[in-house]
């Protein structure tokens, strides 16, 4: 068996969490002392890739990429092409499970008391530092939610891959584009053992996030929180 | 060492308006609920922006409207504790204190951090978190870190508001002693006249937004000026006069004739006004002997006896 689309889910999955966990952290930071209509509208912006099907968000982002979409042309003067290759998995991945990311992120980091962030400030931190070593790190659970939350839409996502990637094995086929076309092709067996590697991969995260969190909570306990 | 403030703000009910100057001696902020005390202390630290005016401390401008001026508050360097002390849950004793030594060398952090301890009487307490500790230990804590930067002011909200009863005489002495050394501009708000009168020298009593008295604590506590400042500062018998010059009552000639006689009153009602006018009436301190009820002291079932404060 051909374990191809494995490594292409879990690769992308991973580049595309990462982008996803450095860009929703940076976008809800930058968030959280903005009120306003320019703000809301940003917000609006941001999780529109959640509300949105998929498709409808592969066939943006085609229109982007493609040939005579802004950024397609600006990286065509580069001699790159995105679409149909592996980054354009990571680039539906990472656009669907933003929004995830972005929402978890924003309300860990609106639960911290900003007195903590205020005391902080009057000790002569810095915002970054502040952000750094005080709302992070209280944060922190919230953030990794979001994490798990954007790596397993990642793993899962499909439609918006299919329309940017397309369906080249070996390269962009990805364990649910793998699924799809097995059906399709009548390969049951092939559909199901991809099916079951799936399954396992859901249980083994959501079990290690369990022990995980549960673990954090022994800890966090002497910081009074949960 | 002073500290200068003259600033406006529009808040919800009210615009704070006050300008005042603190020295060396500790000063108390009284004033009720919502008066905009820690509205204040927050403009002072740079958490919130006045609209007009100007806070200088020694020769540094922190906030000027008419300059252009508005350092940041990690720039102030003014030491703030917070009503709950907002120490960091993350962090033990230890690494609260030295958060505001980062840019210092480790080991003159870690001998800063030491002294400080056993200065807020921590020892042994260091590596605990914020959680473990008692209300008062906490309390230690986060002034232990607010001085750790070696501030040029103190500001403190509230500090005992979240103590229990019996911890709260143990902190004031600990407040005590650091004024004592602290020697900078410290500002105390509070809504408790007896904290505020214990734990400053001089009084500034706030009532939306302004300032409703500024002074010596004795002279404030002796002779409150308002009605308003009588009753923050623990008056509780406070009754209006009208005068009326028509048909003047036998009580109130008693009391005029009183007055000319023992007391001073505060305001002579004039004849066009009479009807109206409030008459405060102030007596001397050793002035114990009254028989009306126009007094006003913290005594209000001897009102036949004796007040303490009568104005």
């Amino acid at each position: 068996m051909d374990w191809s689309p494995l490594l292409i889910s879990l690769a992308t999955s991973l580049v595309a969490t990462a982008v996803t966990l450095v860009t929703g952290l940076a976008a809800a930071a930058w968030r959280q002392n903005r009120a306003g209509a320019g703000a809301a509208l940003v917000d609006g912006i941001f999780i529109l890739p959640l509300v949105l099907p998929p498709t409808v968000v592969g066939f943006l982002l085609l229109l982007l990429f493609g040939r005579n979409g802004p950024l397609g042309k600006l990286l065509l003067q580069f001699g790159a092409s995105v679409v149909f290759s592996w980054p354009a998995t990571v680039i539906a991945a990472t656009v669907v499970s933003f929004p995830l990311m972005y929402i978890t992120a924003r309300a860990a980091l609106e639960q911290v008391d900003p007195h903590l962030l205020q005391a902080a400030r009057t000790l002569g931190a810095s915002e970054a530092r502040i952000f750094r070593e005080v709302a992070l790190p209280l944060a922190w659970p919230g953030v990794l939610a979001g994490t798990i939350l954007s790596f397993a839409r990642a793993l899962g996502e499909f439609g918006a891959t299919l329309m940017l990637a397309g369906n080249i094995p070996g390269r962009t086929e990805t364990i649910p584009i793998a699924i799809y076309f097995a059906v399709e092709a009548d390969e049951i067996q092939r559909a199901m053992a991809w099916c079951a590697v799936d399954v396992g991969i859901s249980i083994v995260l959501l079990g290690g996030l369990y022990y995980w969190t549960h673990a954090q909570r022994m800890r966090r306990e002497r910081w009074g929180q949960h | 060492m002073t500290l200068e403030v003259q600033i406006e703000k529009q808040l919800a009910e009210f615009t704070l308006d006050v300008a005042f100057r603190a020295t060396e001696t500790p000063l108390s902020v009284l004033g009720a609920s919502g008066a905009g005390k820690s509205m204040l202390l927050r403009c002072i630290a740079g958490l919130e922006r006045p609209d007009r005016g100007r806070i200088t401390l020694n020769d540094r401008i922190l906030f000027d409207t008419a300059q252009r001026v508005g350092i940041a508050a990690r720039e102030r360097r003014i030491g703030m504790l917070f009503q709950h002390y907002a120490l960091f849950p993350h962090r033990t004793v230890a690494q609260n204190i030295a958060f505001g030594l980062h840019d210092l060398p480790q080991d003159e952090q870690a001998a800063r951090t030491a002294a400080l301890v056993s200065r807020t009487h921590l020892a042994g307490l260091e590596q605990r978190y914020p959680r473990e500790l008692s209300g008062g230990e906490q309390q230690r804590a986060a002034l232990a870190r607010a001085l750790a930067i070696r501030p040029e002011a103190l500001l403190l909200d509230e500090p005992l508001s979240a103590l229990d009863t019996h911890l709260r005489g143990q902190v004031e002495a600990q407040l005590q002693e650091t004024f004592a050394s602290f020697r900078r501009p410290a500002l105390l708000v509070t809504h408790n006249m007896e904290e505020a009168y214990r734990l400053g020298e001089r009084l500034l009593v706030l009532a939306r937004g302004r300032i409703a008295a500024f002074g010596p604590k004795e002279e404030i506590f002796r002779r409150p000026p308002s009605s308003e400042v009588a009753r923050l500062t623990g008056c509780k018998n406070i009754s209006r006069a009208r005068a009326n010059s028509e048909a003047p009552s036998r009580r109130l000639t008693g009391l005029v004739a009183c007055a000319s006689r023992k007391c001073r009153p505060r305001r002579q009602p004039s004849s066009e006004s009479a009807r109206t006018t409030l008459i405060f009436w102030k007596l001397r301190a050793k002035q114990r002997a009254s028989k009306t009820f126009f007094l006003a002291g913290s005594y209000a079932h001897q009102k036949r006896r004796s007040a303490s404060r009568c104005f």
